[in-house]
C-alpha cells in the first residue's frame, strides 16, 4: 500500500504501542507533524526540547513502557543530548525520534544541520541515520527492541526530512511491518542473555548458605526486571538484609524489618557499615558506582561478591566478582530461589544472631536525624518538609527529585514502600531533572499523585516546563526547598574549602517564585515557617486541575549527613554532629 | 613495556562503525595501537583488526564493551603465539647515485622490493610481520629516511598443522 515515510512513522509508533510523544517541532521534522494530527498518539509540547527527553524519562521510570521523544534537527537535538545521557547512565528505556536535513544536504552545514548521529553516539544504547523510506517501519522496530531488552537504554533515530516529506519522491513507499523474527535476524550482533548460568547459580546459592554476615546490594537493576516481588521473597527466604542504592529506592520497602535503607555517599550509617563489614555482598542489579563504594581500595574488604547484572561489562569492571552471573535480575532471582529451596531453604541458613545484633545496635544508635526546631523558630527544616510531606500524602505517591542536597534528603526522608515511585537522575546527576520528569511520570500514571522536589538551583533550570504542565493540564506538584544556594556545592565549600564560598549564592526572593509560578499558570505558595507547612501541602493536595508551586524558606546552614568525603573510603562516614561523639567513642574501642 | 592483544572484530558493513568502534575506544580511555579495516569474503561484513594496549585497560573489559556495541557480530581475541601476523612498510629513504646498493643490499637481505627510484631518493616496500618490519625501519633509519608508512597489522589465526589445541579463542 502506498504511503509515506512521515505517514509511517507515525503507524510505525502506534503500532508499537505509543500513546504519548513529548516533543517540538521544527523545520526539519515538519513532515512528520502532520500526519500526527490524525493520530490517536497524544502529543505533549514542550517548551524546550530538554524537557521532552526528561519527561519521556519520567514517563518510562514510573511505568515501566518506553518513552518517546520527538524534536527537530541541529539546535533541538543537541538540547536533547542531556537526556540522552542521562537515561543512558540510569539504563531508561527511551526512544528519541531527530529531524535531520534532507539527505542531499547532509554534510552541507546547513541550516539547523548538526551531526545527530555522531553526538548522540556515546550517550546512546545505539542510534541510527535512516536513509530510505522504506527502512523507516525496521527502524522503529529495531529502537524500540534495543531500548526494551537486555540493558535498556536510549536510542535515537535520525530521520532526514526527504524521506518524510509527501511533496518528495523520495518519500514515497509500500507499508510493511516487519515480524519479530525479521527484527531479530536483522541484528546479528545483538543478542542479549537473560538466563543465569545453573553452574554460578547454584555456586551463588551455596556461598549465601555458608555466609554469616550477608547483605543483598541490590540496584536500580531490580527495577529494570521488574524483580521487586522476586528480591522480597529472596530476603525473606533467607533472611538477608537488604540495602536499597539511590536507583533502587522502592525496590525493597522501607518499612520492611530487613530494609536497611540506602548506602553510599549520603547513606545511612548502618548501610554503608553493614556493607564494609559483610562477608558476603549479593549485587543484584547493581554496578559498584563510586557513589555508593567509596574509595575502593577500602570498599567492603572482607567481602565475597556474587554479583547479578544483564551487562556482562558491569561483571568485573570495577570490582572482580567471586561469583558472576549475567541474566535478568527477576529470572537470576528466582533461579537462585529455587537452588536455595533445593539446598534447604530458611533451614539450611546459618545463625547470624550476632550479625542481627550488629545490624540493630547500629540502626539504634545512628539513625536519620537532623536538630529539629519549634514552630515558628528560624527557617524550615529540609528535612522536616519532607517527612510532613511523606506523612501527608498517600503511600503511592510517586516523587521526583532534581539533582544536590534536595535529592539527598528526598532519598533518606522519603520512606519508600513500593516500586516505581521514585524518579531521579543517580548516573548523570542532571540539575533541573525533577519538573520534566515528573510531568513525564504523571502523564504515565495520571492515577498517582505526582510531587517533584526541588532546589532553588535545580527550579531554575527547567521551570518552564511548568507552562507545559498547566496549558496540558498535567497537576503535578512542586515542593521548591529554596535555601538560596547551590547547596550541595555550599556544603562541599563549607567542609572542604575552608568556608570559602564561591558562586554558590542564588539569593532568596531573586526570581519571586510565587510570582513566576503564577505567572506559568500554576497555584502558588509560600511557607517561611514550620508551623505554616502542613496547611500548604494539604492545600496542594487538594489542588487536580493545574500544577501547584510551594516555595519553602528552608535554613541554608543545614548539611546533609551522613557522608563518604570524595576521595574517603566508607569507614571514614561522617554521621550528624549530634552523633559525632558517640561514633569516635565506639572507633576508638575498635568496635 | 606496553603489553598488547590482537582483537579480529567482525562487523556490519555499515555506515558509521569505524567510528562506533574508534569512539568507544577514546570515550573509555583504551588505546589503539594499531588499526586495519577492510571487507571479508561476506559482503554484510568487515574485517577490523586492532591491536589493543592492555596497560590501558583489562583485555577483558575492553572486549566486554566492543561486544556491547549493536553492531559488532563477533569478537575474537589472538594471542600471538596462535596468529599468523602481517604488516606492510612503505618508505622513502635517501640514496644518491652513489649509495643506491647500500639500500639495495638491505632489500635483498629482507627481500623488499623497490617500488620507485628518484635522483636523491629510493622508495621501497616491506611486507612481513611487524617485528622484521621493525628491523628493517631501523637499518633503514641511518640512511636517512624521508618518508614513512605502515598500516598496522592485519592477523588470522594460524592453521591447525594436526598438533595441539585451538589456535583462536572466540570471546563473544
Amino acid at each position: 500500500m502506498g504511503i509515506n515515510g512521515g505517514q509511517a512513522l507515525i503507524r510505525a509508533l502506534e503500532r508499537e504501542g505509543v500513546e504519548v510523544l513529548f516533543g517540538l517541532p521544527g523545520g526539519a521534522i515538519l513532515p512528520v507533524y502532520d500526519p500526527l494530527i490524525d493520530s490517536p498518539i497524544r502529543h505533549v509540547l514542550v517548551r524546550h526540547e530538554q524537557g521532552a527527553g526528561h519527561m519521556a524519562e519520567g514517563f518510562a521510570h514510573a511505568t515501566g513502557r518506553v518513552g518517546v521523544a520527538m524534536v527537530t534537527s541541529g539546535p533541538a537535538a543537541t538540547n536533547i543530548v542531556t537526556p540522552l545521557c542521562d537515561a543512558y547512565m540510569d539504563s531508561v528505556p527511551m526512544v528519541c525520534i531527530t529531524g535531520q536535513v534532507p539527505s542531499t544536504a547532509i554534510g552541507t552545514d546547513a541550516f539547523q544541520e548538526c551531526d545527530t548521529v555522531g553526538i548522540t553516539r556515546s550517550v546512546t544504547k545505539h542510534n541510527e541515520l535512516v536513509t530510505r523510506a522504506e527502512d523507516i517501519p525496521m527502524a522503529i522496530r529495531q529502537a524500540f527492541y534495543i531500548a526494551t531488552t537486555g540493558r535498556p537504554g536510549p536510542v535515537l533515530v535520525d530521520i532526514p526530512k526527504d524521506i518524510v516529506d509527501p511533496a518528495n519522491p523520495r518519500s514515497a513507499m509500500d507499508w510493511y511491518w516487519p515480524t519479530d523474527a525479521e527484527v531479530e535476524a536483522s541484528l546479528p550482533g545483538y543478542k542479549p542473555s537473560t538466563q543465569g548460568d545453573p553452574v554460578r547459580i547454584r555456586e551463588a546459592a551455596e556461598l549465601i548458605n555458608r555466609s554469616v554476615k550477608p547483605v543483598i546490594y541490590a540496584g536500580g537493576g531490580i527495577l529494570k526486571a521488574r524483580a521487586a516481588e522476586a528480591l522480597r521473597a529472596l530476603a525473606e527466604l533467607c533472611d538477608l538484609p537488604v540495602v536499597t542504592t539511590l536507583m533502587a529506592r522502592g525496590a525493597f520497602p522501607d518499612d520492611h524489618p530487613l530494609c536497611l535503607g540506602m548506602p553510599g555517599m549520603h547513606g545511612n550509617y548502618t548501610a554503608i557499615t553493614a556493607m564494609q563489614e559483610a562477608d558476603l555482598l549479593i549485587a543484584l542489579g547493581s554496578r559498584f558506582d563510586d557513589r555508593v563504594t567509596g574509595r575502593l581500595d577500602g570498599f567492603a574488604p572482607s567481602a565475597k561478591i556474587i554479583h547479578v547484572d544483564i551487562d556482562p561489562a558491569e561483571l568485573g569492571k570495577v570490582r572482580r566478582p567471586d561469583v558472576a552471573i549475567v541474566g535478568d535480575c527477576r529470572s537470576v532471582i528466582e533461579d537462585l530461589l529455587s537452588a536455595l529451596q533445593a539446598l534447604g531453604g530458611s533451614a539450611a541458613q546459618p545463625d547470624r544472631s550476632a550479625w542481627k545484633q550488629q545490624l540493630s545496635g547500629w540502626r539504634e544508635k545512628f539513625p536519620l536525624t537532623y536538630e529539629n526546631l519549634e514552630a515558628g523558630e528560624g527557617h524550615v527544616k529540609p528535612q522536616f518538609v519532607l517527612e510532613r510531606l511523606r506523612s501527608l500524602t498517600p503511600s503511592d505517591t510517586i516523587v521526583a527529585s532534581g539533582v544536590g542536597q534536595h535529592q539527598m534528603w528526598t532519598s533518606q526522608y522519603w520512606k519508600f514502600n513500593h516500586p516505581y515511585t521514585w524518579v531521579n537522575s543517580g548516573g548523570l546527576g542532571t540539575m533541573g531533572f525533577s519538573i520534566p520528569a515528573a510531568i513525564g511520570a504523571k502523564v504515565g500514571r495520571p492515577d498517582r499523585m505526582v510531587w517533584a522536589i526541588d532546589g532553588d538551583g535545580c527550579f531554575q533550570m527547567t521551570a518552564q516546563e511548568l507552562v507545559t504542565a498547566s496549558a496540558e493540564r498535567i497537576p503535578i506538584k512542586v515542593a521548591i526547598l529554596n535555601n538560596a544556594y547551590l547547596g550541595m556545592v555550599r556544603q562541599w565549600q563549607e567542609m572542604f574549602y575552608d568556608e570559602r564560598y564561591s558562586e554558590v549564592y542564588l539569593s532568596p526572593d531573586l526570581p519571586d517564585y510565587v510570582k513566576w509560578a503564577e505567572a506559568m499558570g500554576c497555584a502558588a505558595m509560600r511557607v517561611e515557617s514550620t508551623d505554616e507547612v502542613d496547611a500548604a501541602i494539604e492545600k496542594a493536595n487538594g489542588i487536580n486541575d493545574r500544577p501547584v508551586v510551594i516555595e519553602f524558606r528552608t535554613d541554608a546552614r543545614e548539611k546533609v549527613f551522613p557522608m563518604v568525603p570524595a576521595g574517603k573510603g566508607n569507614s571514614e562516614v561522617m554521621v550528624d554532629p549530634s552523633q559525632q561523639a558517640e561514633l569516635a567513642r565506639i572507633r576508638a574501642l575498635g568496635l | 613495556m606496553h603489553s598488547y592483544h590482537t582483537l579480529v572484530v567482525l562487523v556490519e558493513n555499515k555506515p558509521g562503525v569505524l567510528a562506533r568502534v574508534a569512539g568507544l575506544f577514546a570515550r573509555r580511555g583504551f588505546n589503539i595501537h594499531s588499526l586495519a579495516v577492510a571487507p571479508t569474503e561476506d559482503e554484510r561484513i568487515s574485517r577490523i583488526t586492532i591491536v589493543a594496549d592492555t596497560e590501558s585497560a583489562p583485555v577483558e573489559q575492553i572486549v566486554k564493551q566492543l561486544d556491547k556495541l549493536i553492531n559488532v557480530v563477533r569478537i575474537d581475541e589472538l594471542a600471538p603465539r596462535d596468529s599468523v601476523e602481517q604488516e606492510l612498510l612503505m618508505a622513502s629513504v635517501q640514496a644518491s647515485v652513489g649509495e643506491r646498493s647500500k639500500v639495495l643490499e638491505l632489500c635483498q637481505i629482507f627481500s623488499a622490493k623497490v617500488l620507485d627510484t628518484g635522483t636523491q631518493e629510493m622508495m621501497v616496500r616491506l611486507a612481513g610481520s611487524p617485528a622484521k618490519l621493525d628491523d628493517f625501519e631501523q637499518l633503514l633509519r641511518p640512511l636517512g629516511i624521508s618518508a614513512i608508512q605502515r598500516t598496522g597489522r592485519v592477523a588470522l589465526p594460524r592453521l591447525d598443522h594436526g598438533s595441539s589445541g585451538a589456535s583462536l579463542r572466540s570471546v563473544s
